[in-house]
């Protein structure tokens, strides 16, 4: 199946952090890759919501909603909120 | 950001599979654009579906507008396009997002690329560019099945003739004996050809299915422009 991607789930991302995150810049804790959260491949089909690093494929985000309350499960490091510049290149993996 | 009951003013036609809503939330803290909302449904059971839409409509326009692409196998989409009337309340929260968006102050020379119904957030962007005055040089390219799929023709045509707004569309599996327009998909020497040089720097959004997002991304990188100016939003089939 083909994935979404980050500007799919702002809203849940709201959510759960409080915050408008697609400008977020992350780091992957899996290959470094550094990007914003609008650019990470997003599926919604899964119970809950899994985002996938675009360079190396790998789970970096899980939000679950228990209840209500929403559980997050995070392989990024987030740097500061509210990145307006644009995208890292190095997050823009070919799919 | 709460949940908010918009009431439906108007449903109008765009193409057989698109229709737009025009809605009016007794809340709305205005948008920008290329941002979208969410959308949600509760069944009687309590079962909820929940989706986002881009919002079609410029900041400046005075009415809320979503355009809707009915998918047969959606769980949302055949309701909207189906089953709502005027005077119905639709349930959705927003504005959200704000990666793919362009403002005035982002300037240009800005490159708009959509396949399909991709093109509605890129309308909410040129909608903002002409009532702001932006003085950015701006070019639509819009990849289509058919012309009949073709949404916001007239108002294309439109701000092609009065706005200098280079439009350019490429019809995919069907097009008129005497198009005119580029036949097939999007390809370096049609990108080439409607795009500024890279040198130039131009601002890029792609927005449209998954595979059309990464083939055409992939195509204007390999070309040369910088990926930091290329900003991309993909949708797939799990929209419905």
């Amino acid at each position: 199946m083909q994935p979404l991607d980050g500007n799919a789930i702002a809203g849940a991302l709201y959510d759960a952090f409080g915050d408008e995150m697609t400008t977020t810049t992350g780091i992957c804790e899996h290959c470094g890759a550094t990007g914003p959260l609008a650019e990470l491949r997003v599926y919604t089909r899964a119970p809950g919501i899994v985002a996938r690093c675009p360079s190396c494929g790998n789970v970096v985000l899980v939000l679950v909603d228990a209840r209500g309350t929403p559980r997050i499960h995070l392989a990024l490091e987030l740097l500061d909120g509210g990145e307006t510049e644009g995208p890292r290149g190095r997050l823009q993996g070919s799919g | 950001m709460n949940w908010q009951f918009a009431r439906v003013l108007e449903l109008v036609e765009e193409t057989p599979r698109c229709t737009s809503l025009i809605l009016e939330p007794p809340d709305w803290p205005g948008h920008r654009a290329g941002q979208h909302v969410d959308v949600r449904l509760t069944a009687e059971d309590g079962y909820q579906a929940q989706r986002s839409y881009s919002i079609a409509s410029g900041p400046e326009d005075a009415q809320l507008l979503l355009t809707i692409e009915r998918l047969d196998d959606g769980e949302v989409s055949p309701y909207l396009v189906d089953e709502l009337r005027p005077g119905d309340e639709l349930e959705l929260r927003g504005p959200v997002g704000g990666y793919f968006v362009w403002e005035r102050s982002s300037g240009g020379p800005l490159l708009l690329i959509a396949g399909g119904s991709g093109v509605v957030p890129l309308r909410a962007m040129l909608r903002h560019h002409v009532a702001t005055g932006s003085d950015a040089a701006v070019r639509l390219l819009y990849s289509a099945r058919s012309l009949d799929e073709v949404l916001y023709r007239h108002e294309l045509e439109s701000l092609m003739s009065d706005h200098g707004i280079g439009v350019h569309v490429a019809l995919t599996r069907a097009w008129p004996e005497d198009w005119g327009g580029h036949r097939g998909r999007i390809s370096p020497e049609l990108l080439g050809d409607v795009s500024w040089p890279p040198g130039e720097h131009p601002l890029i959004y792609i927005c449209g299915p998954t595979g059309f997002v990464e083939d055409v991304a992939g195509q204007l990188v390999d070309a040369g422009n910088d990926p930091a100016r290329i900003r991309t939003e993909r949708f797939g089939p799990s929209g419905g």
